[in-house]
């Protein structure tokens, strides 16, 4: 296997009884470069995070993340991951600091440590002021951050953000995406699903495009617009997924 | 490796006490219920009330461990924290473990409680080891029984109404405030399907004078009550995320 290459997928699919929620998707993220994985809802891109990172396990194909198999290292791999799913599902009952503690125990995190690396966290999130109140008083940007700052308590060295911008206001999503892009400063490699394409276009060195759980193309946002003749990744997306005319129609329909 | 599995069950027991069972509604069910259940018995029907202090510490132990873990495993799988755990180097046997370890926690407390204050205030003495032998293995049994019948179902509701069949069931059938063997012959075949039945029995041996060896034989049962319980729970739950 390449060294700069940490996670690696061969021909991964998933079925759920009849629906094929994935269908033999292969590709390859290198260390340090932020991946994204777009396409429409129902596209797959959930259920290939879901299998990566543990909670759902393949039907074929494989998987392995810094060269360890999905299917028999994966606690190995999860004390080398942050993920981030799309809802911020942290305990509501417990503070901002005792969340992360909590997390911090469950990922091993030295007792010295803990308290150090949260209100680090807690500081780096701008949650600082706010590290005793429970989860629930948290406003949707905030909850984002924080579940961000979980996911990083143990110093992960890949970042798996699912729809991190969603349903935030344009403050919080600017904000995050900032955030997303220091971490990428600091080495970390990050795998980002979004809706969002103009993030995708602004954040990511590589996307693959997923429609209905195949991949259609993977490249760079520039060659995808340059190959595709568009001037935006939304545009070069809507072309390549072919969904072009559908929305030509319905802008005609107007 | 197994002192890490070890760790993250205790972490997820010990968030659980926080976040749920040192609130009233566990505590009201856990130790309210059954001394008001109790003294509603002896009210009707006064004599001895040391006979009741069985099956009131029964009941203790029957819904301390069963009042939160009936429905916390199906409300965090509902807001979605249940799947947070699982993102954590952790399995989903050392979940369902940290979830029951709570529930016995809890109703340790409960117990020690309920029989500290009945040995003082009624004076009994009660052979330790055997309490021991006894309590111990029924707190995890009914902890297990309670995530078991919560991994049966998909609602919170479900599983609350789903267990106090059994519970009800128990309090009835195993001798909590009617001696068994007063009961028909065929309910007393049935009794002893129950755990709580060895738990009651056990319990009644341990505050008699006499030394009994079939104690030994009750915590074998119960600890086989809690391998048959805690199995299909970690099976149904690996279902869940499929």
């Amino acid at each position: 296997m390449n060294k700069d290459i940490v996670i690696q997928v061969s021909d991964l699919t998933k079925r759920y009884g009849e629906i094929l929620a994935i269908d033999y998707i292969s590709f390859e993220v290198k260390e340090g470069e932020v991946f994204g994985f777009l396409g429409p809802n129902g596209a797959g891109k959930t259920t290939t995070i879901r299998i990566l990172t543990g909670l759902s396990k393949p039907t074929e194909g494989e998987a392995s993340i810094f060269g360890l198999s999905i299917k028999t290292k994966i606690t190995e791999i999860k004390k080398r991951i942050g993920v981030v799913p799309e809802i911020s599902n942290l305990y509501d009952e417990l503070s901002a600091m005792d969340n992360l503690i909590f997390m911090a125990q469950l990922y091993g995190v030295p007792a010295l440590e803990r308290k150090q690396r949260a209100q680090e966290l807690l500081k780096t999130f701008r949650l600082y002021e706010r590290k005793d109140s429970p989860f629930r008083t948290f406003s949707r940007g905030m909850k984002r951050a924080l579940t961000i700052a979980v996911a990083l308590i143990h110093n992960p060295k890949i970042l798996f953000l699912d729809e991190p911008t969603v349903g935030l206001d344009v403050v919080a999503a600017r904000s995050l995406r900032n955030l997303i892009s220091n971490l990428r400063q600091q080495g970390i490699t990050i795998f980002l699903t979004t809706h969002y394409l103009e993030e995708a276009d602004l954040l990511c060195d590589r996307v693959a495009i997923l429609v209905k759980g195949r991949i259609l193309t993977i490249d760079t946002p520039l060659n995808l617009k340059a190959k595709t003749d568009k001037k935006s990744l939304e545009e070069a997306f809507m072309k390549i997924t072919g969904l072009e005319p559908e929305i030509l129609a319905i802008e005609k329909g107007k | 490796m197994w002192h890490r599995n070890l760790r993250g069950i205790f972490y997820i027991a010990l968030k659980d006490m926080k976040t749920y069972y040192l609130k009233p509604p566990a505590v009201s069910w856990g130790i309210v219920f059954p001394i008001t259940w109790i003294l509603a018995f002896y009210l009707r029907n006064p004599g001895d009330f040391k006979e009741l202090i069985p099956g009131l510490i029964a009941m203790t132990i029957l819904f301390s461990t069963t009042s939160a873990e009936a429905v916390v495993l199906n409300f965090e799988l509902r807001l979605g924290t249940l799947e947070r755990l699982l993102l954590a180097p952790i399995s989903i046997p050392e979940v369902l473990l940290g979830k029951v370890l709570g529930g016995v926690i809890f109703g340790f407390l409960m117990t020690t409680i309920v029989t500290i204050v009945s040995v003082l205030v009624l004076r009994l003495h009660p052979n330790v080891l055997y309490l021991i032998l006894i309590i111990l293995p029924s707190l995890f049994v009914f902890s297990s029984l309670g995530a078991f019948l919560c991994v049966m179902v998909k609602e919170v509701f479900e599983a609350q109404t789903l267990l106090n069949f059994p519970r009800f069931l128990m309090v009835f059938l195993s001798g909590v405030v009617y001696p068994v063997s007063k009961m028909p012959l065929a309910l007393q075949y049935f009794s002893y399907v129950l755990p709580l039945t060895y738990t009651v029995d056990g319990l009644r041996l341990s505050f008699s004078v006499a030394s009994n060896k079939i104690i030994f034989l009750y915590t074998l049962i119960l600890f086989g009550f809690f391998i048959l319980f805690i199995f299909p729970a970690v099976k149904l739950l690996y279902k869940k995320f499929e």
